[in-house]
């Protein structure tokens, strides 16, 4: 084990499998950077939050693809690939670019399988950083995992510590199906152990990350450190919880949400994303659906508001739910208060 | 370019398959059998098999709604695409895609598409793989003329000169982009815009199989040389409407009988090579009797076919797991 960042466990996974795998490739605006200008480098980027940094030095300029600004033919570059034998990992800078790249994502990479009656194979990863944290603004900051977990023959996953972002990418990369990886910015340098050499951590199923008595609180990515500084208010007035780390978002890993509401009767859902139709709107209806019985009061949703990310500090802080409005739902919860 | 007799035979046979498929799926269409939208590409035939004869099945190709075409003359099984439309369980992809989604990943066939304009980022990401084997593989878009005015088909393009891919985008101008003119659709020319670009393009008559050939040999000598992407433009026709069904209240009366009478690939095929080529009618007479026959088995085989279940449905979403019933 070594303590890394969040950044520098990615760039080791991708490192990792582009050595182990040829047919490993990474397409996206600027991971490498510098062609065409002025300086002469050609590790001039690395990504735009440095998580390619150094690949295009060991595996050169045909596995490490500069593309102009067009996510839509980014996706295809990557679908194009994967359907006849490459493994592409393509990044698009910012997850509210998906917009621009819908179709290549929604109805063709997620579809091919399926409607080509299961011969044709898709492993793409779309890496994508999403979240607000930076006051980026309403089109850099969103979450999207919830639009795009709607989506059948997607998996999406959401790592929130360096040892997941390290295990997770390299098992999305071996996945045989589209992958959306998404990595919330303000968790890039984030630190943590790692494990070292050769490391995967699986795609499905959620995590507990600490057990308590008196709720289950699920949530994911940034979230889930917010919730553990809830946690420690928390336990000062004696209230515990189950802390679910979802991982993955599709598909959902609902035992280990029902198991736990079994034992807790309560469940407070934290999601950065918006509430109409989201993952937190998901699991509030799993648990209606599955764990009636268990349920000793209303399941309580901490998200953002139905609004774009705002931009001020001010409003963006009111916008992410924080630790004290995470403690409050859960008080809310334990106590009826 | 010269061609054996085999070679002719063959790419007639090809032609002929397409025209009686489409033929075919006209009348049987309107039995109501047929499930859902189904786009006939009737009138087009020499343009996919003048470019497809030239592939094997280490090249790709994506293709349209109109897709019929495209994979008989890339190699896609006519029987299993006519279970395919049917909607049967044994069809080429089980039922689940149907008409405007038949692939067929094996024969490079990377699949007829819905989305006007889906295919060509496709095809460029293919051309990748192609790039990397190094082995002259080659990656083919086919795509009309309404395609050309999608803004992915530009993003397409600038990518694959950026990254000088072997990749050759085919627009077939067959006059309409579904119920409007291509005249109105398409603001600027389109060789000029492609050529915009950075890419040449090669020119054929899309009712002319040997001009056809011709261009995608003169296409294929430019990317394999590595000198990057190009473009193939043809004109042609459709002899049926957008899709079945189309009442085609934007066409003149009689604008497809004087296009059949006039402008019909099979006919002007059969003149060049019988007049002043290697073959007497009679062998392609032979050709069509058995085409037709064979079209006639493929439907009365696809009408008897298992219709799918509940296990079909809910198979191959995922490689790993699947939803429960």
């Amino acid at each position: 084990m070594t303590v890394k960042s969040v950044r520098d466990a990615l760039n080791e996974a991708l490192f990792q499998e582009m050595r182990r795998d040829p047919s490993v490739i990474v397409m996206g605006e600027d991971v490498s950077g510098g062609a065409g200008g002025s300086s002469g480098s050609r590790d001039a980027a690395g990504g735009i939050f440095g998580v390619t940094k150094g690949l295009i030095t060991e595996f050169g300029e045909h596995r490490v693809i500069d593309t102009p600004i067009s996510e839509s033919a980014i996706i295809g570059l990557a679908n194009g690939a994967a359907l006849t034998g490459m493994r592409p990992v393509a990044e698009l800078m910012f997850a509210d670019f998906v917009g621009v790249a819908m179709d290549q994502i929604y109805n063709q990479l997620a579809k091919f399988r399926y409607m080509f009656g299961g011969k044709a194979k898709a492993p793409v990863v779309v890496r994508m950083s999403m979240g607000a944290g930076m006051n980026a603004g309403a089109q850099h900051s969103q979450t999207i995992y919830s639009m795009l977990s709607a989506v059948p023959g997607l998996k999406v996953v959401v790592p929130s510590n360096p040892a997941d972002a390290k295990g997770m990418l390299a098992a999305a990369i071996r996945d045989d199906d589209p992958v959306i990886f998404l990595e919330h910015k303000a968790l890039y340098s984030t630190k943590g152990e790692v494990p070292d050499g050769e490391y995967i951590a699986p795609l499905h199923g959620a995590n507990l990350v600490q057990s308590g008595k008196d709720a289950t609180v699920v949530t994911l990515g940034r979230m889930v450190p917010f919730s553990q500084k809830a946690s420690a208010k928390l336990a000062e007035e004696g209230i515990t919880f189950d802390l679910i780390d979802l991982r993955s978002t599709s598909p959902i890993d609902e035992e280990l949400i029902l198991e736990s509401l079994s034992l807790t009767g309560r469940l407070v859902v934290v999601d950065e994303s918006n509430p109409m139709c989201s993952i937190a709107s998901e699991i509030a209806a799993i648990a209606a659906e599955k764990g009636f019985s268990s349920l000793r009061g209303p399941v309580i949703r901490v998200t953002a508001p139905h609004t774009p990310v705002p931009f001020a500090r001010e409003l963006e802080r009111m916008y992410v739910p924080g630790p004290d409005r995470i403690a409050a739902a859960i008080r809310k919860a334990v106590k009826g208060e | 370019m010269q061609q054996s007799r085999t070679d002719i035979l063959r790419a007639y046979r090809q032609m002929r398959m397409i025209r009686e498929f489409e033929e075919k799926l006209h009348i049987e269409n309107r039995s109501g059998e047929i499930a859902g939208f189904t786009h006939l590409y009737a009138g087009q035939e020499a343009i996919a098999v003048g470019i497809c004869e030239h592939l094997t099945d280490r090249d790709y190709i994506s293709s349209t709604h109109r897709g019929h075409g495209h994979c008989i003359a890339k190699g896609c099984d006519p029987r299993l695409m006519m279970h395919e439309i049917y909607g049967r369980a044994d069809g080429l992809c089980k039922g689940r895609g149907g008409s405007m989604h038949i692939a067929d990943i094996d024969k490079g066939m990377l699949g007829a598409n819905g989305i006007v304009g889906g295919g060509p980022p496709i095809a460029v990401g293919a051309a990748l793989t192609c790039l990397a084997r190094g082995d002259g593989s080659v990656s083919v878009s086919f795509g009309g003329g309404g395609s050309s005015n999608q803004g992915t088909v530009f993003e397409a393009m600038n990518m694959a000169v950026v990254l000088k891919l072997p990749k050759i985008f085919v627009f077939e101008l067959n006059g309409y982009s579904e119920h409007t003119g291509e005249t109105y659709m398409i603001g600027s020319d389109i060789v000029q815009r492609t050529e915009g670009f950075g890419l040449p393009v090669f020119q054929a008559d899309g009712f002319d199989y040997f001009s056809v050939h011709q261009a995608m040999a003169d296409a294929l000598e430019h990317v394999r040389a590595g000198k990057g992407p190009c473009a193939l433009v043809a004109e042609a026709t459709r002899y049926f409407g957008h899709f079945e069904g189309d009442p085609q209240n934007y066409r003149a009366k009689d604008e497809v009988k004087g296009l059949r009478e006039t402008r019909d690939a099979l006919l002007h095929f059969r003149a060049r090579v019988t007049e002043a080529g290697p073959l007497d009618a009679a062998e392609l007479d032979a050709i069509d009797s058995e085409v037709a026959a064979f079209i006639e088995d493929c439907v009365t085989s696809a009408k008897a076919g298992p219709t799918p279940g509940p296990e079909v449905m809910l198979a191959d979403v995922y490689a790993d797991y699947q939803d429960k019933p």
